[in-house]
């Protein structure tokens, strides 16, 4: 079994000792990944040079310190749409193929800062617009559990990377569900902040009011660390919320007694498999059996969400992705003159669900349909924020299924958008309230991975982590992926 | 509403997109069924409902307006798909 599976106190502790160096870490990494991502491709990229180059600068730095950075020596994946300066920031597509971007994303900063190492960029669906990564422009990645399955999307690589045990953990980033839905499909942890928790400076914009960086790891521990290492207010994002960020860590008290749980009953209702709902009403069972106070309670207007999330998100892509013009970078491709230019550069580089949204949102926006479509989507959004309000007086978290389903076949929704965006049903209204939530395994159902989705108020993370850390300390750890036959 | 597949090239154009007569075709049904389907929305009676266009409670975010240092230029044209001078090149805007 791989040592990047022990938990972070052990390897803090053995690299404290110097039983164990970053080197070592580092070489574990690049080993599984030459064993398994063949299989997997998860990665777009694999930065050996730079991560050994990492790990050997941090060796020599502690060979006369006893201190240790709070992901000290930790082998990391990072979704391919956050920007590493000198390492190719492609966002899986053909346009960005060649770009190396000049500037680092706040995100990478914190973590170098905490000492973790840069193993590579991670797959996903191109500028993070889908729930399976089959629309990456260069390759698919598959499920760790079952190689002919999606491992979600977007933030798939992200997600198997982490299960198949290539990396300690991962980021990805969240507008829909991207992080919790890839989560759940590959039998991970994964963590959506709330919005303004992390800078999302050097985060390549998809819907700008909806995006938002996480954590993907084995555990919800390591997931307060990561959280704890990139998170906090930023000059260079406006949007990054001025609040106080707490010790994280010290919220994981396993005690959850009293605890006031929501069940919303539209994420228990028709449309759930029969054996995710399963294994989320065991799991319920077992928050109660903890001490928690479990009711059920109403989202009245759930069923609205897909269809507000759909005119939003592609509205502000849009707009955002106006700027790939193949003038400051990405690939050109030549025309007759610049607005030609501008048409094939932009035709022969997006792929099609990108251009989808692009034309979607530019519908919405257009002159005589902002109302009916744009606005519209804007006042429901409202509807659903006070919906989550009118809980949260009352509750301390919401609980519910990540997914309607488990990791569906690869090929199986790529030509029917709308069944591809229905999966995100669960996971979207959080967006457009923009609240933490973590999906933490909950059991198997057919031999895949089910995900517990839990829901917290704006900025308190601390108790979504402690209910998702006391559960799974109740909670059968999943076993190590099959990998069609290899090791994980 | 539903989207007429000469809508759908128009708004392509808007979006600095060209589509064959196949995507075209393909993308007019694709699109009118999302369309269709975002139809629900009108169940909503939202006549006195704020828009929300941001979820955090924040007004206008600003800085002193100070003079620091700015990006360097070779490094701003290091992604440059073609440069001259140091400047971005493109082709002619005009014939």
């Amino acid at each position: 079994m791989s040592l990047l599976r022990d938990s972070l106190k052990e390897i803090h502790k053995r690299l404290s000792t110097r039983e164990l160096s970053a080197s070592d870490l580092v070489e574990e990494s690049l080993a599984q990944i030459a064993k398994v991502d063949g299989d997997v491709r998860a990665f777009l990229k694999v930065d050996e040079e730079g991560a050994r180059k990492q790990a050997a600068e941090l060796d020599k730095k502690w060979a006369n310190s006893s201190t240790r950075g709070l992901l000290g020596g930790l082998p990391a994946g990072l979704k391919d749409n956050l920007c590493t300066e000198g390492l190719t920031t492609t966002c899986a597509s053909q346009l960005l193929a060649n770009y190396n971007p000049i500037y680092n994303a706040t995100v990478v900063d914190k973590l170098a800062e905490a000492e973790s190492v840069t193993v590579g960029k991670l797959n996903m669906d191109e500028f993070a617009m889908g729930g399976s990564t089959e629309n990456s422009g260069f390759h698919p990645t598959y499920n760790p559990w079952d190689l002919s399955r999606v491992p979600g999307g977007s933030s798939g690589g992200s997600a198997a990377a982490v299960a198949a045990g290539e990396v300690y953990y991962a980021l990805g980033s969240d507008t829909g569900g991207s992080i919790r839905q890839p989560a759940a499909f590959c039998g991970v942890v994964g963590l959506k902040p709330t919005y303004g928790r992390v800078s999302r400076y050097g985060l390549v914009a998809f819907a700008s009011s909806l995006d938002q960086i996480g954590p993907l790891t084995k555990n919800v521990e390591d997931a307060a660390y990561v959280l704890q290492a990139i998170s906090g207010h930023d000059a260079k994002d406006s949007t990054s919320a001025q609040v106080d960020v707490p010790d994280f860590l010290s919220a994981l008290t396993g005690d959850i007694k009293g605890l006031k749980v929501a069940v919303p009953k539209e994420m228990m209702g028709e449309g759930i498999d029969a054996g995710v709902k399963e294994r989320v009403q065991a799991a319920i069972k077992k928050l109660e059996q903890m001490g928690a106070v479990v009711e059920e309670v109403s989202l009245p207007h759930s069923d609205y969400a897909v269809a507000a999330y759909y005119l939003i998100a592609p509205a502000e892509a849009s707009s955002n992705l106006a700027r790939y013009d193949g003038v400051r970078y990405g690939v050109r491709k030549q025309g007759q003159n610049l607005l030609d230019m501008y048409l094939e550069t932009r035709s022969q580089g997006f792929g099609s669900e990108v251009k989808r949204r692009i034309m979607l949102g530019t519908y919405a926006l257009s002159s005589g349909y902002y109302d009916a479509y744009y606005l519209k989507a804007q006042k429901v959004r409202t509807l659903i924020r006070q919906d989550f309000e009118r809980v949260f007086a009352d509750y301390d978290v919401i609980v519910g299924p990540t997914t309607p389903t488990t990791a569906f076949k690869i090929g199986e929704n790529i030509n029917d958008p709308l069944t591809m965006y229905m999966n995100d049903i669960l996971t979207i209204p959080v967006n457009l309230a923009g609240l933490p939530a973590i999906s933490v395994p909950c059991g198997l159902a057919e031999g895949l991975p089910v995900g517990l989705q839990i829901i917290g108020k704006a900025f308190d993370e601390a108790t979504v982590l402690r209910v998702a850390h006391a559960f799974e300390q109740e909670t059968e750890r999943l076993p190590v992926p099959p990998l069609g036959g290899k090791q994980a | 509403m539903s989207i007429s597949k000469e809508q759908v090239q128009k708004v392509a154009m808007l979006g600095r997109l060209k589509l064959s007569e196949e995507e075209a075709e393909q993308y007019t049904t694709q699109l009118n069924d999302i369309l269709q389907f975002v139809e629900k929305l009108n169940e909503l009676d939202t006549e006195a409902v704020e828009p929300t266009s941001h979820v955090l409670p924040m007004q206008n975010v600003l800085r002193e307006d100070e003079v620091r240092p700015s990006l360097e230029r070779d490094k701003a044209l290091a992604n440059a798909p073609e440069q001259q001078d140091g400047m971005f090149r493109v082709p002619a805007v005009f014939e």
